[in-house]
């Protein structure tokens, strides 16, 4: 149109945009409680492990001036973190749950501690891939903008899919969340296998984080996360512990958050709270159509806390 | 809460501090080694609202004599209660800046009720007659500085489409919004302002997709009433739209897209308070004012900004300025529904509390309250 603007297609486009755009730290967060889940063992400090990722991320890429360090040291961040829920519930009659609201508020706390002063400075952003260069709109120029840690974490989700079902490390976490003594009377140590599952669910979730802080929003302050890593793994349990559903689940999630700004930007003014609540109305009507009182969850790994 | 402060030397400053004021009188005299407490809301290096309350504290920490304590993130509950009195009986605090709009009823009023010796100042509240004489509100009219955003906003623009990222539907944001609009119609006739509302103060997420929806809209100079303004300003200048700010002077975090800003300036006002206190005189209950008693500013004029911008901008701030005021909410205002809200005839000064009542958004404002 003459005037530049676009009209009622900004919705859809910002549904698309907000899919691509939001949705990669419920991705990465989600896939990473995953791998988790499916050892056997539910970690909840992930919202912990999220907002320490982006601050940690934020802080090295500010100090070393390379953002893609800040991604890396993020991961590490996360691992340690997830090193530390599973060290915990090594030790006899702990539950994992009870850890992981522990570290969910520890892990925030120490991340508004540590992240005071990195507020203020501008630290460099992860750079962007310009998808939309076939086209001449600057909207869907600007929604096709993608940062290369999407491209990985869409990769990731069929890989991993692939991976549990016909590598030996997806059978041995599976059998470990199947059935502990299954995994013991191989002569596999369960411990060990979900201390490792913890470890790589927590880098994910770092670098889930890094993406919040150096990509979009795209800086660091306190109420960066809101929650988004509750959320992701909310949505592990919807998405039936399979990692391709978590793909959809986390590109529905992202669309969805993207829906109340964008219908009242086309002048779509009445019931905003409404459509702002979009995200958490979807994860209820999807746990109401799921859940059954007859059965237990379909996929749910039986060594579970919250299953057993 | 902050244990470690807890000393015994604190205690007997704290009670030697409550007798000091005992004695003085209902106003406690600001000697030497005077306490003050503020209390945020959020984090005091956000960016925004906080911040600028912490620049007005780290301005009375120069002045010899008084001794500040802080302490942020204080839930608008019975939390802020605790904070209260914790900085009377344990820091000595004898003059107290709750600073966020829930603390004001009834938790401030119930503190100020129960230490009636104690001076209580809060921001944005609405002091009556019913409530203690040693508590107090004060506020700034900052849409006289969004106000003249809006002129610069005007002239800048293109598209002749602004953009105004809301948190929630509140009298004061909508004041902001509406002068905003009133501002950019004044350079602008044609210019609209379509407002987003995120639903809360604090929505990084929400408010980085509001901004990209205003800008795929065709949206050209975006600014802001959420607490912490910086996602906003970076996001609009990343995709080249141009940002008047709010709270704070935010230029360094988009130099080149940066027009001016809306800021407060409790870094002038705090240092009058206790001059005042210490002078002996009254602070008014109910205290209020804008650009020209220096509550608020506004920031310095960035590179993009046109000569005839900042003219015109000048001219409307040197009425600000001068001895009968301006009013920007004027009589025949009509709201974004077509119904005349301001009777023609009847201005309504800066003053005027009707305006801290406000409800609507006027013509050329494109969004709804509800």
């Amino acid at each position: 149109m003459a005037d530049g603007s676009i009209g009622l297609w900004t919705v859809p486009l910002a549904v698309l945009g907000g899919a691509i755009r939001v949705s990669t730290p419920f991705l990465f967060v989600s896939l990473g409680e995953c791998i988790t889940e499916r050892s056997g063992r539910i970690n909840l400090g992930l919202e912990g492990t999220l907002v320490m990722g982006a601050m940690s991320a934020y802080g090295i890429s500010y100090l070393t001036g390379s953002p893609w360090l800040g991604v890396l040291a993020a991961g590490v961040t996360g691992a340690l973190l997830g090193a530390l829920h599973a060290g915990i519930c090594s030790l006899p009659r702990v539950n994992d749950v009870a850890v992981g609201i522990a570290l969910m508020l520890f892990g925030t706390g120490l991340a508004f501690y540590l992240g005071k002063p990195l507020i203020e400075p501008t630290a460099p952003r992860l750079p962007a891939i310009d998808f939309g260069w076939w086209s001449d709109i600057p909207q869907l120029r600007a929604a096709l903008r993608v940062n290369a840690l999407f491209l990985i974490g869409v990769a990731l989700a069929p890989i991993l899919y692939w991976a549990f079902r016909t590598t030996r490390w997806g059978l041995l976490i599976r059998t470990a969340g199947e059935s502990s003594d299954a995994a013991r009377a191989m002569g596999h140590s369960v411990l060990l296998i979900r201390l490792r599952a913890t470890m790589v669910g927590g880098f994910l979730a770092g670098i889930g984080g890094s993406f919040l802080s150096l990509f979009y929003p795209g800086s660091w302050n306190e109420g960066l996360s809101s929650g988004q890593g509750i959320t992701a793994v909310a949505l592990v349990i919807f998405a039936r512990w399979d990692p391709l559903l978590c793909l959809w689940a986390s590109l529905a999630f992202g669309g969805a958050a993207a829906l109340g700004p964008a219908l009242q930007s086309v002048g779509v003014t009445s019931g905003y709270h409404l459509f702002n609540a979009a995200p958490y109305i979807l994860t209820l009507a999807i746990m109401i159509i799921t859940c059954s009182p007859k059965r237990t969850l379909t996929g749910a790994p039986a060594e579970l806390s919250i299953t057993r | 809460m902050d244990f470690s402060r807890i000393s015994r030397r604190h205690l007997l400053q704290g009670g030697a501090a409550l007798t000091l004021g005992a004695a003085a009188g209902a106003r406690p005299a600001f000697a030497a080694d005077t306490t003050i407490g503020f209390i945020y809301v959020g984090s005091r290096d956000d960016y925004g609202y906080n911040q600028a309350h912490a620049q007005g504290a780290a301005a009375l920490k120069k002045i010899p004599g008084l001794k500040v304590v802080e302490e942020e993130k204080v839930p608008e509950t019975d939390a802020v209660e605790k904070t209260i009195e914790s900085m009377i009986n344990l820091d000595g605090a004898t003059l107290l800046f709750p600073t966020s709009f829930g603390y004001y009823n009834p938790h401030m009023i119930k503190m100020a009720t129960k230490y009636p010796k104690l001076r209580f100042e809060h921001c944005g509240g609405l002091w009556t007659d019913k409530d203690p004489k040693n508590a107090g509100s004060y506020f700034g009219y900052i849409d006289e500085a969004q106000y003249i955003s809006g002129i610069v906003a005007g002239h800048t623009s293109k598209s002749g489409k602004l953009g105004f990222v809301a948190a929630k539907p509140i009298p004061q944001v909508l004041r902001n919004i509406n002068a905003f609009a009133l501002g950019a119609k004044l350079a602008n006739p044609k210019a609209t302002t379509q407002v987003i509302f995120t639903g809360d103060w604090s929505m990084p997420v929400k408010e980085a997709e509001a901004t990209n929806s205003l800008i795929d809209q065709g949206v050209d100079v975006l600014t802001c009433h959420v607490d912490g303004p910086k996602t906003m300003v970076e996001n609009a200048a990343r995709r080249g739209a141009m940002v008047c700010g709010y709270h704070v002077n935010q230029s360094p975090l988009a130099p080149k897209a940066y027009l001016t800003g809306a800021e407060w300036n409790w870094e002038a006002l705090y240092p009058k308070f206790v001059k005042m206190i210490a002078a002996g005189e009254s602070i008014a209950n109910f205290y209020r004012g804008g650009l020209k008693e220096e509550i608020v500013k506004t920031s310095p004029y960035g590179e993009a900004v046109s000569a005839e911008a900042r003219k015109h901008a000048d001219q409307v701030k040197a009425k600000f300025l001068s001895a009968d005021g301006y009013a920007i909410f004027k009589g025949g205002l009509v709201d974004n529904k077509g119904k005349t809200v301001i009777a023609a005839g009847t201005d309504r000064g800066q003053k005027d509390p009707e305006l801290e009542k406000m409800d609507y958004l006027v013509e050329g404002v494109i969004g709804a309250t509800s």
